[in-house]
């Protein structure tokens, strides 16, 4: 039962991994709504490392309002952004 | 030939908190790779682990796939609004119904409408649905759309000619771990009406990417 569901406000931490994770610095810390789960997939800070990155994480699709992502955005409130985020880099918001 | 002048390492925090922070170009370090992969080719084509023959085929394997293999999916679904929300419902289920299967991850298909422009990027490297429409395109790869459209996706569009009113919400997709997005187009007048093979032709890469829509 994956721990966040379509509609949840969630918070993206920072876990200070070293190298290329998959979470970009621009959502981190920042806040948006799940909009689906996208299933669960090994994870890639480890796979990365030639480990087996098993039990599968859960991953979600997280929505974010570009003018909350940047704060000097140009265009209008409403544009959004849209990506993927495993679930041990989310809080709950 | 030649490799252009290295720049100095970045903190990648940097990266995130300056917006000024020129995003610069080039492939410092693939040399080496590049290199490499020459180098452990030929020992397997020496020790017969390997013939030039299934180098070649691997190669056709991985051009294959293009764009017109979207197309017939986007085709259909103007064609069939039961089709279309299958896509969106689940991407490679309805692909594969037309026959093609997406192998390196679960398709998503993300529609749309008068109120909605999706356009696709990957900030991270350059995932890309290549199963179904073959390798990216070179400006898909350059760091200068991986790093603006995420920032200043109305600018990057409409220096792709695609001015859209701010009454459209635009929305970006970051295909950054282990789904591989479509664009599903809004179709041309009469599309529902006409046979798959006319509508085939005026489906773009940039329409599948979101850089442009159907022209009229």
């Amino acid at each position: 039962m994956p721990r966040f569901q379509p509609g949840d406000a969630v918070r993206v931490v920072d876990l200070h991994k070293p190298g290329h994770v998959r979470i970009p610095f621009f959502v981190r810390h920042k806040t948006g709504v799940v909009e689906r789960h996208c299933g669960a997939y090994p994870n890639p800070e480890e796979l990365g490392h030639g480990r087996p990155g098993l039990p599968p994480v859960d991953l979600y699709r997280v929505n974010f309002r570009q003018a909350h992502l940047w704060p000097d955005y140009a265009g209008p409130a409403h544009d959004t952004l849209e990506i993927e985020v495993y679930d041990h880099w989310l809080v709950p918001a | 030939m030649p490799i252009p002048s290295t720049v100095p390492p970045t903190r990648f925090s940097a990266d995130a908190i300056d917006p000024n922070r020129p995003v610069i170009e080039g492939h410092h370090g693939a040399e080496y790779y590049a290199l490499m992969t020459e180098a452990l080719h030929k020992i397997l084509l020496e020790k017969q682990l390997l013939t030039l023959a299934d180098t070649d085929r691997v190669i056709a394997a991985l051009e294959a796939p293009n764009v017109t293999w979207g197309a017939r999916i986007v085709a259909e679904a103007w064609r069939d609004e039961a089709y279309a929300q299958r896509l969106v419902e689940d991407g490679s289920k309805a692909a594969a119904e037309l026959g093609f299967k997406i192998k390196e991850a679960k398709l998503v298909v993300v529609r749309n409408t008068p109120s909605l422009h999706n356009v696709i990027v990957c900030t991270l490297c350059s995932c890309y649905p290549r199963s179904l429409l073959g390798q990216p395109p070179w400006w898909y790869i350059s760091k200068n759309y991986r790093a603006r459209t995420v920032r200043e996706p109305r600018k990057v569009l409409a220096e792709f000619g695609l001015e859209l009113p701010a009454e459209v919400e635009v929305r970006v997709h970051d295909s950054n771990a282990d789904m591989r997005y479509l664009v599903l187009p809004m179709p041309p007048p009469g599309a529902a009406e006409r046979p798959v093979e006319e509508l085939i032709p005026l489906v773009t890469r940039h329409m599948l990417v979101g850089t442009a829509v159907v022209a009229g």
